[in-house]
C-alpha cells in the first residue's frame, strides 16, 4: 500500500489526503502555540464514510509529513463514522456506507446525505517534554 | 511531607491536579515504590504535566470553507456567478469553455466571462482561453491535485471582473473555474462556486459515476460531452444518467458536443435561464432546479 502511494507521489499524482494532512498539521501547530505543548502523543481523527477521504491514505500522508514536527512519533487513531442520509422517497433516516447505497427501508436511491461528510480532528493527547 | 512539591497534603497524587506539578504515574504493587515518567511522555519534569488531552472538535476543511464563503460573498458583490468545472483529464473542459465563450458573444445579453485555469503545469489552457478574447489566469498547483478556495480568491483578485462589474448591464459576469483534471480530489474543496459541473466524455465509459461517486454527488450538473463520437464508442447514455442519479438524485444532465455544437443552446440556457433576469441560482453540491433528463432520454447512436 505504501509503495503504491509513494509511486503516485513521485508521478505527481498527489492525493488530496496529503493536502488534508498538511491542513491537520497546521491546525495542530496553531493549537501548540495556543496551548503551549511540544509534542503530540496521540492524534484522534474522525472520518465520515461520505467525506471522500481514504483513511489508509490519510494515515500514510500524516506519516510522511510528521518527521521534524510536533506530530513526530505520535500515534494516529482514525475513527470511521457511517454516512447518514434522508430518503427523499420514504423520508427515512438511514445509515449508508457510500453514495452508491440505496435506502435500507424502501430500496430507493433518492438519498440526501445529512451526516458523515466531514473529516474532523477530535482531540489530541499532548505532552510538554 | 509530600515528595512532589513539599506541601503537607496527605495523599501522594490526588491533590496535585494543578498543571504546575509533576505527577506520579505509577506505583509498584510489590513494594510501594513510586514512578514518575511511565506516562506517555516517558520522563518527568517538575512544573510540567505528563500528558493532557486537548479537545479540538475541528473540521479539517473548516478554513477552506471559511475562505470559500468569503469568495462567494465577493463574487456576489461583484455580480459574478462562478462555476467549478471538474472532470478527468481530457474530457474536453477547455474546448467546452472556448466554445461557450464564443457562443455567449453571439447572445443578445451582454455578459462578461473570465476563466481561472487550474493545472499542475503549463499555461497552455489559459492561452487557449485568451485566444477567444476572454481574460484568463492560470493557476499552476505544482503537484497539487486540486484548486482550493485561497487559490481561487487570489486569482479572482487579479482578474479584471471588478472593473467590468461596476457598469450596468456589464455587471453580469460568469467566472468559469476549470479545476485540475481529476475526478477525486476536487470534490472536497468548496471554492465559492454557485455549482460544480462535472464533465464526462463518451470516450470514458458510462460507469464513471459509480467509480467516482463523491464527485458526482458534489456536482449540480453533469455534462456528457463529445456526443458526436457516439457512433464510434460503446457508451450507454441512459445507463450513465441512471448511475449518476443513483449517486445524486438531484443531478441535472445535458448532452453536448463542444466541437460540433450539439446541445450548446441548452447549456447556455442552463447558465443564463432565458426567462429569468439573473443567473442560474443553484445550491453548491446538489442541484435544485428544473429540467432533468430521465433515464429514458436517448441520443441518436446511443447503445439501446
Amino acid at each position: 500500500m505504501a509503495t503504491l502511494y509513494l509511486s503516485r507521489l513521485r508521478n505527481g499524482l498527489l492525493m488530496h489526503e496529503l493536502s488534508l494532512a498538511g491542513g491537520i498539521l497546521r491546525m495542530i501547530e496553531a493549537a501548540a502555540s495556543r496551548e503551549h505543548f511540544l509534542r503530540v502523543a496521540q492524534l484522534r481523527l474522525e472520518v465520515g464514510a461520505l467525506a471522500g477521504v481514504e483513511p489508509q491514505a490519510l494515515r500514510f500522508a500524516l506519516g510522511a509529513i510528521m518527521p521534524g514536527t510536533c506530530l513526530a512519533g505520535g500515534e494516529i487513531t482514525i475513527d470511521e463514522t457511517p454516512g447518514l442520509a434522508r430518503c427523499l422517497d420514504c423520508d427515512a433516516s438511514v445509515e449508508i456506507a457510500s453514495y452508491l447505497d440505496s435506502c435500507s427501508r424502501c430500496g430507493g436511491y433518492a438519498l440526501h446525505a445529512t451526516g458523515g461528510t466531514d473529516l474532523r480532528i477530535v482531540d489530541l493527547l499532548v505532552i510538554n517534554d | 511531607m509530600c515528595i512532589v512539591c513539599g506541601c503537607n497534603a496527605g495523599s501522594n497524587s490526588g491533590d496535585h491536579a494543578g498543571a504546575g506539578e509533576a505527577e506520579i504515574t505509577g506505583v509498584s504493587a510489590s513494594n510501594g515504590d513510586l514512578h514518575y515518567g511511565t506516562g506517555a511522555a516517558g520522563s518527568s519534569v517538575p512544573g510540567l504535566s505528563q500528558a493532557r488531552v486537548i479537545h479540538m472538535e475541528a473540521d479539517v476543511l473548516g478554513e477552506n470553507k471559511r475562505l470559500a464563503s468569503k469568495n462567494r460573498a465577493h463574487f456576489s458583490a461583484h455580480g459574478v456567478t462562478a462555476f467549478d468545472l471538474v472532470s478527468s483529464p481530457g474530457s474536453g473542459k477547455t474546448t467546452l469553455l472556448c466554445a461557450s465563450i464564443n457562443a455567449l458573444k453571439k447572445r443578445p445579453r451582454t455578459v462578461s466571462v473570465a476563466v481561472i485555469e487550474g493545472d499542475q503545469q503549463t499555461s497552455v489552457d489559459a492561452e487557449r482561453i485568451r485566444a477567444t478574447g476572454a481574460p484568463a489566469i492560470q493557476v499552476n498547483t505544482g503537484r497539487g491535485c486540486h484548486l482550493d478556495a485561497q487559490m481561487v480568491g487570489d486569482a479572482f483578485s487579479r482578474l479584471d471582473l471588478h472593473a467590468a462589474a461596476h457598469h450596468g448591464e456589464a455587471s453580469r459576469a460568469i467566472l468559469f473555474i476549470e479545476n485540475v483534471g481529476n475526478l477525486v480530489c476536487p470534490a472536497l474543496w468548496d471554492l465559492g462556486e454557485a455549482a460544480k459541473i462535472v464533465v464526462l466524455s463518451v470516450t470514458e465509459g458510462e460507469d464513471k459515476p459509480l467509480k467516482y461517486p463523491d464527485m458526482f454527488a458534489a456536482a449540480s450538473l453533469m455534462i456528457i460531452n463529445k456526443i458526436d463520437l457516439m457512433p464510434y464508442v460503446d457508451f450507454d447514455v441512459a445507463r450513465c444518467i441512471q448511475y449518476a442519479q443513483r449517486v445524486n438524485p438531484l443531478i441535472e444532465v445535458l448532452l453536448v458536443s463542444a466541437t460540433r455544437g450539439d446541445g450548446m443552446d441548452d447549456w447556455l440556457d442552463w447558465l443564463l435561464p432565458p426567462h429569468s433576469a439573473g443567473f442560474r441560482r443553484v445550491m453548491p453540491g446538489r442541484g435544485q432546479h428544473g429540467r432533468k433528463l430521465t433515464p429514458a432520454a436517448r441520443v441518436p447512436g446511443s447503445t439501446p
